[in-house]
């Protein structure tokens, strides 16, 4: 008998839980805030899905409800991906420059 | 791209996202973390467009929103003050989820264009994991924007309470289980918009009732929620690189939750439920009477900490506010040129949100080494001769070791009372957030410097000279 592709997504879902669970506990708590932001950008990668379906249209028909949905969940998540990213960026530089200091 | 191919992708950008996380472990490693981040999103959306090759109608104004998105985060990301960080997180949360709103919205129009099926004939699981992700993503919405004003003090901080709240809430929940049910048997759209409504009304409801000084717990909170939401339209798409990242979103948030609540000593469900900060206040009015204090001035200040071997620094929210922190580097460093052993003391609920004292200490060049956590140096206060506490009060109160009837007791305090001297830097002797009197003030080896943080700091350094 085959196994239901759902299955095999279910084990990644779990599994990256506990992967998620080890993982976090690792981080110094000096990164806590760090942390919130990078997480904040890498679960725009939603935008996957917004891509998906601005680009289902063809030539006549750009712009329908579905694509327009799609247009703005890439614009919200852009602005996600980018500001998470490099706000993170510029608070972890901060925790270089010290170490130069000294 | 072949479907394989692509998966294969996807999931290397899902181990980049584990990585990218994994780097925090220590802020040496971190920026290369957040690097890997980077890459694996780079990845994951090359991979979208080439896997649906269609680079002709619709490509360009995806290319252009991708831009304008870009273009207003990064503007967002470098004008950002650090005090604002939790506003900004908040606010960046409810992008997350109203984006995995839109993405389920797309999904149930246009099933074709994720090979779910047909509108109105869609697989029922499909059906199931999209409207999960449209519920958790608006509930993470709303809740998020009323965090956001509550945090931009737009929106008052103490908390909104009203009878039955609970009850229309466990309602509301009902409901949405219910609503997806009937989806699923119907594929109605009508269903389908009730359901997003529904959750959008109970983001609002969930937040409203909790009060400023737990707003910690709800970031976290919510950080947790954005997460899960991407696992349901990760589950939706059969996509990977949604799924772990989400599962790691999800459980970041929790555990940042779970800390924060343990900072507090108060339970999830206390948080949740709501109402702290509305209900204490009347407490402390009550039984205070007017007790001796001794107040002191920055000479005094001063004086105590020249001749002091060691400091131990306690920063606060009040710090933040006041904008003292680089005063206050200013002041650590005189007084290090005069041979005065520093450290700073971080309790975890020190800011509006996990590790914002931290950031706020490395933006003003204070080298993380210097920084250390409640368990780190709790028994280093017994051992140093000056506290100095700067905006912080609840997080040193010892009530919270005594007073079996103060709202804060049992929580983990820093025992400044163990030091030699005490310096308060506070504006007046009003209690803080939780609404309890610190009899700390009242104390002997107490000196309160009553003013403005970043002032009083800046007249401490002038008489250091």
């Amino acid at each position: 008998m085959e196994i239901d592709p759902f299955i095999f997504r279910l084990s990644i879902f779990i599994l990256s839980i506990f992967i998620g669970y080890y993982v976090v506990w690792s981080v110094t708590p000096s990164l806590h805030t760090p942390l919130m932001s990078v997480t904040n950008a890498i679960s725009s990668v939603i935008i996957v899905g917004a891509i998906i379906a601005g680009l289902s249209t063809d030539s006549q028909n750009i712009f329908n409800v579905s694509s327009i949905f799609g247009f703005l969940a890439i614009f919200l998540a852009a602005i996600n991906i980018f500001g998470g990213f490099l706000v993170t960026q510029r608070m972890l530089q901060m925790y270089k420059k010290k170490k130069k200091d000294k | 791209m072949s479907a394989n191919l692509s998966a294969v992708f996807y999931l290397f950008s899902g181990v980049l996202f584990i990585l990218a996380l994994r780097g925090l472990s220590s802020p040496k490693t971190s920026r290369q973390g957040n690097f890997f981040g980077i890459l694996g999103m780079i990845i994951a959306i090359t991979v979208t467009f080439l896997s649906i090759g269609n680079f002709s109608s619709g490509f360009i104004y995806v290319l252009i929103f991708l831009l304008i998105g870009g273009l207003v985060g990064a503007f967002i990301a470098y004008k950002i003050p650090m005090t604002s960080m939790p506003e900004l997180v908040a606010g960046f949360h409810s992008l997350v989820g109203l984006a995995a709103v839109f993405v389920a919205i797309s999904a149930f129009l246009n099933p074709q264009a994720f090979n779910l099926g047909s509108p109105g004939n869609i697989k029922i699981s499909s059906l199931i994991e999209m409207s999960i992700g449209a519920a958790i993503g608006a509930i993470t919405f709303s809740g998020s924007i009323i965090a956001f004003l509550k945090l931009r003090g737009i929106m008052s901080g103490s908390p909104i309470t009203f009878k039955g709240q609970h009850f229309i809430n466990l309602l509301l929940g009902i409901s949405i289980v219910v609503l997806i049910f009937y989806l699923c048997n119907t594929q109605s759209q009508s269903f389908f918009w009730r359901l997003i409504e529904i959750s959008l009304l109970l983001g609002l409801l969930l937040i409203i009732p909790i009060g400023g000084a737990d707003m910690p717990v709800v970031i976290s909170m919510l950080n947790s929620y954005s997460g899960w939401a991407a696992v349901g339209i990760g589950f939706t798409l059969e996509n990977s690189a949604l799924i772990i990242t989400g599962a790691l979103v999800g459980s970041s948030g929790a555990i940042l939750s779970y800390i924060m609540c343990k900072g507090m000593n108060r339970s999830f469900f206390n948080v949740i439920l709501g109402g702290f900060g509305a209900t204490e206040k009347s407490l402390s009015s009550k039984g205070k009477e007017q007790k001796p204090v001794k107040s002191g001035n920055a000479e005094d200040a001063a004086f105590l900490m020249k001749n002091a071997s060691s400091v131990i620094i306690v920063p606060g929210y009040g710090m933040a506010v006041a904008q003292a922190q680089h005063a206050l580097r200013e002041m650590v460093d005189v007084l290090k040129k005069n041979g005065i052993k520093i450290k700073y003391a971080i309790h975890p609920v020190a800011g509006r949100m996990p590790g914002h004292m931290n950031v706020l200490l490395a933006e003003a060049n204070v080298p993380y080494d210097e920084v250390f956590e409640l368990d780190e140096i709790n028994n280093d206060f017994a051992n140093s001769d000056v506290a100095f506490v700067i905006g912080a009060n609840d997080v040193t109160n010892p009530a919270a070791k005594t007073d079996t009837q103060s709202p804060i007791y049992g929580m983990p305090i820093l025992d400044v009372e163990r030091c030699k001297s005490v310096l308060f830097v506070k504006r007046s002797l009003s209690p803080g957030y939780a609404g309890v009197d610190n009899e700390l003030f009242y104390r002997d080896n107490t000196l309160m410097l009553f003013a403005d943080a970043k002032k009083m700091t800046e007249e401490i350094v002038k008489n250091l000279d």
